[in-house]
């Protein structure tokens, strides 16, 4: 098996006596579509956010093609070639789209002009074209998803961290935005992914770790997971495994 | 080149009125009008692009005045390097403030809080301290000449802080179109969302809070060559730091031309309503106060920004259908 591109290993993190990560491991092989799901609360945006150096972990070692990179601050860690999105987007309001985008494509190209070829052809492939002029809080809710994810493309990642992308957005956007996605990794980005969507993370992901309460309590195919009787009482509570089981079986 | 045009456009302007004008006490009204608009572009590379609203520029202004003037009063150094020094001094100054305040995460109002303790700081300081005078201040030897810095015709002068504008100006310009100044947007919309694109937010903000620094430094050089006298009030006073943001915020924070029409505006306001009603004393600032609350409750954006509004608005029909569009989705 390849090295992984990330390798997260028994990080835990605490914010007063709320253990919102404990202990939790999992890895990203290059050029897959790793999914991280879990309940609510299970602390799948603070690993997120430890992983993209918004906040420190307490114990444990995070390792990125080869090298430690635990506690680097979010700018070098974009440098190093992670980039993410956040749950609730945070675009630039008083910013066009173009500019918007611009800001991440002038992570790696100094000049005006080359970042600005960047920005475009970033914000053509995900179908913002139309767009690339308007301020950015005239867009929809499904064009502010697009524009979070332009903005993390045109750092030019090797890792891209999605944290629920498709949520909020209804049927047919989700439709359109999950080739996009597979499309990114078929460019050879790695994807980590935290999603909710199951239909699009069972079409999606390699595979899949399964956190809750701050623990990694499964991990494996989409098809293999939907099986786990852990995982099922993760999301439905004590119990709810062996019933769901019993009524199956009639 | 192509947005230099308006600069240059407006500089040439500029750059022609004392051939109209000959009115000393008109010249001289532009002069410092023109001073306070250097000292507010100081002010805008920092709040205006960076969105880090400082309440004591006068720590720049201050420190770029005390610096050339002590420099020629006591160590016999010429006004020009002295100048210059003073300017490299704000520079340095910004760098110091900006990597002590950001470096403890101070944002918004406590930055704002922060930046006055600087000056008020720096105030008590020139007041008591032997070489600046203390109490009596610092006065300059009159010697005129261009090897002085100091002229005897006002035209001069204005032509020599009309420059400094320019220079100021093109910064702006250069900054605007640079990596750097749309990091340091970037950092003033949303600083999280920038730094996980990769924006050093700490570096940028700091290196705004430099150039910032040496801008404002260099309008307080000025004003001490200009006038040839300072002390602590006139130098770290509270004046200074209000009317290098009150400037620039009417002007259009995050232009290039916002604390230049700024200045222009206010000055003109204020001298007006004291020309019309200086008899009774304090209602000219009274209607000047009036009169900054409604240009700011029209214009929020300031007047550069409002005019860019009102284009929009009466220009094309475009936005207005797009934002329908929107609370259809939303």
């Amino acid at each position: 098996m390849a090295e992984p591109l990330l390798a997260v290993d028994n990080v835990s993190c605490w914010f007063g006596g709320l253990k919102a990560v404990d202990g939790a491991s999992l890895s990203a092989l290059p050029g897959r579509i790793t999914a991280l799901i879990g309940p609510n609360g299970a602390g799948k945006t603070t690993l997120f956010s430890i992983i993209s150096g918004f906040v420190r972990a307490r114990e444990g070692a995070i390792r990125y093609a080869g090298q430690e990179i635990t506690g680097k601050p979010p700018h070098e860690l974009a440098r190093l070639g992670i980039a993410r999105t956040f749950q609730i987007v945070q675009p630039f309001v008083g910013l066009s789209v173009r500019e918007n985008i611009l800001v991440g494509a002038h992570l790696h190209h100094r000049a005006r002009d080359a970042a600005l070829a960047v920005a475009n052809r970033v914000g053509r492939d995900l179908g913002l074209t139309d767009m690339l002029d308007r301020p950015a809080d005239t867009l929809t809710v499904a064009a502010r998803k697009r524009l979070e994810l332009a903005r993390a493309l045109a750092t030019e990642p090797k890792l891209l961290l999605l944290d629920e992308v498709l949520a909020g957005l209804n049927p047919t956007e989700i439709r359109d935005i999950v080739p996009v996605i597979r499309d990114l990794c078929r460019r050879g980005i790695t994807i980590l992914m935290i999603e909710h969507v199951m239909q699009a993370v069972m079409s999606l992901a390699e595979h899949v770790f399964v956190l809750a309460e701050g623990r990694v309590i499964a991990q494996g195919a989409p098809a293999q997971i939907a099986q786990n009787p852990q995982v099922v009482e993760a999301y439905l509570g004590h119990g709810a495994a062996a019933k769901w089981g019993a009524s199956h079986a009639q | 080149m192509k947005s230099f045009v308006p600069t240059a456009i407006v500089i040439a302007v500029l750059a022609a009125v004392p051939l109209v004008v000959q009115s000393n006490a008109t010249l001289n009204f532009l002069v410092v009008t023109l001073m306070i608009a250097l000292a507010g572009q100081g002010w805008n590379i920092l709040g205006g692009y960076g969105g880090q609203y400082s309440f004591g520029h006068a720590a720049f202004f201050g420190t770029g005045a005390y610096v050339t003037s002590i420099l020629q009063v006591r160590y016999g150094v010429n006004a020009w390097p002295g100048f210059a020094i003073g300017i490299a001094a704000g520079a340095a100054l910004g760098a110091v403030i900006g990597a002590l305040t950001f470096r403890s995460g101070l944002r918004g109002s406590y930055f704002a809080l922060v930046t006055l303790a600087f000056a008020e700081v720096l105030r008590i300081v020139a007041s008591v301290a032997p070489i600046t005078g203390a109490g009596v201040g610092t006065l300059m030897t009159l010697e005129l000449g261009a090897r002085t810095f100091q002229f005897q015709s006002r035209a001069a002068f204005y032509w020599v802080i009309l420059a400094l504008v320019a220079v100021s100006l093109v910064i702006a310009e250069l900054i605007e179109r640079s990596r750097f100044g749309t990091w340091l947007v970037a950092v003033r919309e949303n600083e999280d969302a920038a730094s996980a694109l990769g924006v050093d937010a700490r570096k940028v903000k700091t290196a705004a809070m430099t150039i910032s620094g040496a801008i404002t430094a260099a309008a307080g050089c000025f004003y001490a060559q200009y006038f040839l006298f300072i002390d602590s009030g006139i130098a770290y006073g509270t004046w200074i730091s209000v009317e290098a943001l009150l400037t620039a915020i009417i002007g259009g924070v995050g232009t290039v031309f916002g604390p230049l029409a700024g200045a222009l505006v206010v000055k003109s306001l204020g001298e007006a309503t004291r020309l019309m009603i200086g008899d009774a004393p304090g209602l000219d600032l009274i209607i000047y106060g009036a009169v900054l609350v409604l240009v700011i409750w029209i214009m929020p954006r300031g007047l550069i920004g409002g005019i860019a509004d009102a284009r929009k608005i009466f220009g094309r029909r475009k936005p207005a259908a797009m934002s329908t569009e929107q609370v259809r989705h939303g």
